[in-house]
């Protein structure tokens, strides 16, 4: 039998259901943040900052809040996706239904990619209000954001498979992801960083993320293109990888 | 102690399940399941059967032992399979916050059919649903939300169905309610196999009875051969004086002194009414013996206490 897509569609439409249903908490929390970001490293402290490589300040960490907001939306949508059914139980359904690997995936990450979707155009939009930014590379930079809401909607998939409880769900994002956005040059260019942080920074593959979606929107970036490029992708297929031998192995679903 | 079935709908042979650092679930469990019966599944706590369910429906991995479905192996054939099975947990679980008519379709669609709101409609009015479908499930009371478990199982309509423990919790008059559904399920061509601590249950609905304890079937027959092989009448005589020993006109019965020879207790019969004849015969063969009684009390044992005598026969033999 092939597979059931009709299954993923389900799944797909039961997770944004959940979304829609919560729509007012879960635009406006990522909403004002964002807008907090912009009066204050924006508008207070970035009119005494001077340009970076010939875009202003505000521009500059635009890129940079959109993938903060991608990378936590889609860890903690697709996470608390799959950890919900786990914690309530209702995951004997998806255990006992004719859906695999492939069509889970497609349903519960889709769903996760597509909501952390919709709130990065809001952003976007809320940007407009703070900053003048313009998107040099506007299909790259639609296809980046599309692959990093998916790996990192896939990171949330095994992180709510993996964690047993809500803190775990909570604490990657929170002790991990947080810090390396941060530390990954949301808000400054890494010619900033004096040796030796500056090499300490290139470890950090988030690092990869942000310069990559940064040459999309103002043509520059701290590092060639294609390996920020290949960066993210490696980790699209570290995750796939990862799923995968979890479900084939039933790890921490089937008993 | 299985009988091979024609043409099973469902075939388990050598299911073995050993949790990770826990206890062996189930110790090699072979079951053949005929088409359009209703099976019960009757066992004390831990016996086995959620594990037992649960590897057939694709919850449990079992770590031995094959499982066939509609003459396909599930373990190659599962997506095929499992889309004609139909499950109701022992636990209620589902998005509570979520409206019954949607969490319906969503089961229906899980398992790849496209909707149908005409069937959707069907199922909620046949379990008295449909007033209910736009309400959020945690508004429901305990037995409707079972309700809406057993809907979500039926959106797909599975050819066989897994009931576990569909009565727990649940008031006299709903189980009744109840068990009219599981029997109009059956009516319409749907096997069922359902676990159950209640022995009504069993003795009201099921055509065969599987009686599991520790991981092992001890015992597996039509309901009434069960009764026939195992019901047992109890005879007991109050006698007028005191038997030191018992008289050889009577030794060939099963019979015992109890209270010190003052009671005189017969306990066998089969079931098909042997028992009672064989009390009649002794009665008679008392009072040819010149041995007088004050009283006599008779009882059947129900399938409760077979049960529990099975369970006691067992652990001896152990
Ligand atoms: N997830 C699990 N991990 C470890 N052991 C388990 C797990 N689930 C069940 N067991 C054990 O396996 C055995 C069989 O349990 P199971 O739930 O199948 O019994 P049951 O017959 O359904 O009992 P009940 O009537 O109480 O529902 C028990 O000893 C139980 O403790
Ligand atoms: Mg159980």
């Amino acid at each position: 039998m092939t597979l059931n897509l009709r299954g993923s569609a389900a799944i797909l439409k039961n997770e944004l259901t959940r979304f829609f249903r919560t729509a007012f908490g879960s635009i406006v929390s990522p909403v004002l943040t964002t807008s907090l970001y912009f009066i204050v490293f924006g508008a207070a402290i970035g009119g005494r900052i001077q340009e970076i490589d010939g875009v202003s300040y505000g521009a500059f960490i635009v890129p940079g809040l959109l993938m903060l907001t991608l990378l936590s939306e889609s860890t903690s949508n697709a996470s608390f996706g799959i950890y919900m059914p786990k914690f309530t139980g209702a995951i004997y359904e998806l255990l006992s239904a004719p859906v695999g690997v492939a069509e889970t995936l497609i349903g519960f990450v889709g769903a996760a990619a597509l909501k952390s979707l919709i709130i990065a155009a809001i952003i976007l939009v809320t940007a407009l209000f703070f900053v003048d930014y313009t998107i040099a590379h506007p299909l790259f930079a639609l296809g980046y954001v599309v692959l990093v809401a998916a790996a990192f909607s896939l990171f949330g998939f095994v992180l709510g498979l993996w964690a047993d409880g809500f803190e775990r769900l909570q604490i990657v994002p929170m002790l991990i992801l947080t810090p390396l956005t941060f530390l990954g040059g949301t808000f400054y260019s890494i010619d900033m960083l004096a040796e030796p942080w500056r090499t300490v920074a290139q470890l950090n593959p988030i690092f990869y993320l942000i310069n990559g979606l940064r040459w999309t929107f103002t043509g520059t970036s701290d590092v060639p293109i294609g390996v920020a490029f290949g960066m993210t992708l490696a980790f699209v297929v570290i995750c796939i990888a990862i799923i995968a031998y979890i479900f084939r192995t039933g790890w921490r679903l089937r008993e | 102690m299985v009988r091979d079935i024609a043409d099973p709908i469902l075939e388990i042979r050598g299911l073995q399940k050993t949790y990770p650092n826990g206890p062996t679930a189930l110790g090699g469990v072979d079951l053949s399941i005929r088409k359009g019966e209703i099976f019960a599944l009757l066992g004390p706590n831990g016996a086995g059967k959620t594990t037992l369910i649960g590897s057939v429906c694709g919850l449990v991995n079992p770590t031995g032992g094959t499982i066939s479905a509609f003459g396909h192996d599930l373990a190659r054939d599962w997506r095929r399979v499992r889309s004609r099975i139909g499950l109701v947990p022992q636990e209620l679980s589902f998005d509570m916050f979520d409206k019954v008519i949607r969490q319906v379709r969503y089961s229906r669609g899980l398992f790849g059919l496209p909707n149908d709101e005409a069937r959707i409609e069907e199922v909620l009015r046949s379990l008295s649903l449909w007033d209910k479908r736009d309400e959020p499930i945690r508004k429901l009371s305990g037995g409707m939300k079972r309700r809406v478990m057993i809907a979500k199982a039926l959106a797909h309509d599975p050819d066989l169905l897994f009931l576990d423990e569909p009565t727990a919790g649940v008031d006299v008059e709903l189980r009744r309610d109840m068990w009219d559904q599981i029997g109009a399920l059956r009516d319409r061509g749907t096997t069922i196999i359902l676990t159950t601590h209640y022995i009504e249950e069993a003795e009201e609905m099921a055509d065969r009875v599987g009686v599991i304890n520790k991981g092992r079937i001890l015992l597996v027959d039509d309901k009434a051969a069960i009764m026939a092989k195992l019901g047992r009448t109890e005879a007991h005589f109050t006698l007028a004086a005191p038997l030191d020993s018992l008289p050889d006109a009577i030794a060939h019965y099963p019979v015992v002194l109890e209270q010190g020879g003052f009671r005189l207790t017969y306990r066998g019969g089969d079931g098909t009414g042997k028992g009672k004849r064989e009390v009649a015969e002794l009665a008679q063969d008392l009072v040819r013996a010149g041995i007088a009684y004050t009283g006599l009390e008779t009882a059947e044992s129900t399938l409760e206490e077979i049960f529990v005598g099975l369970l006691n026969e067992q652990e001896k033999a152990a």
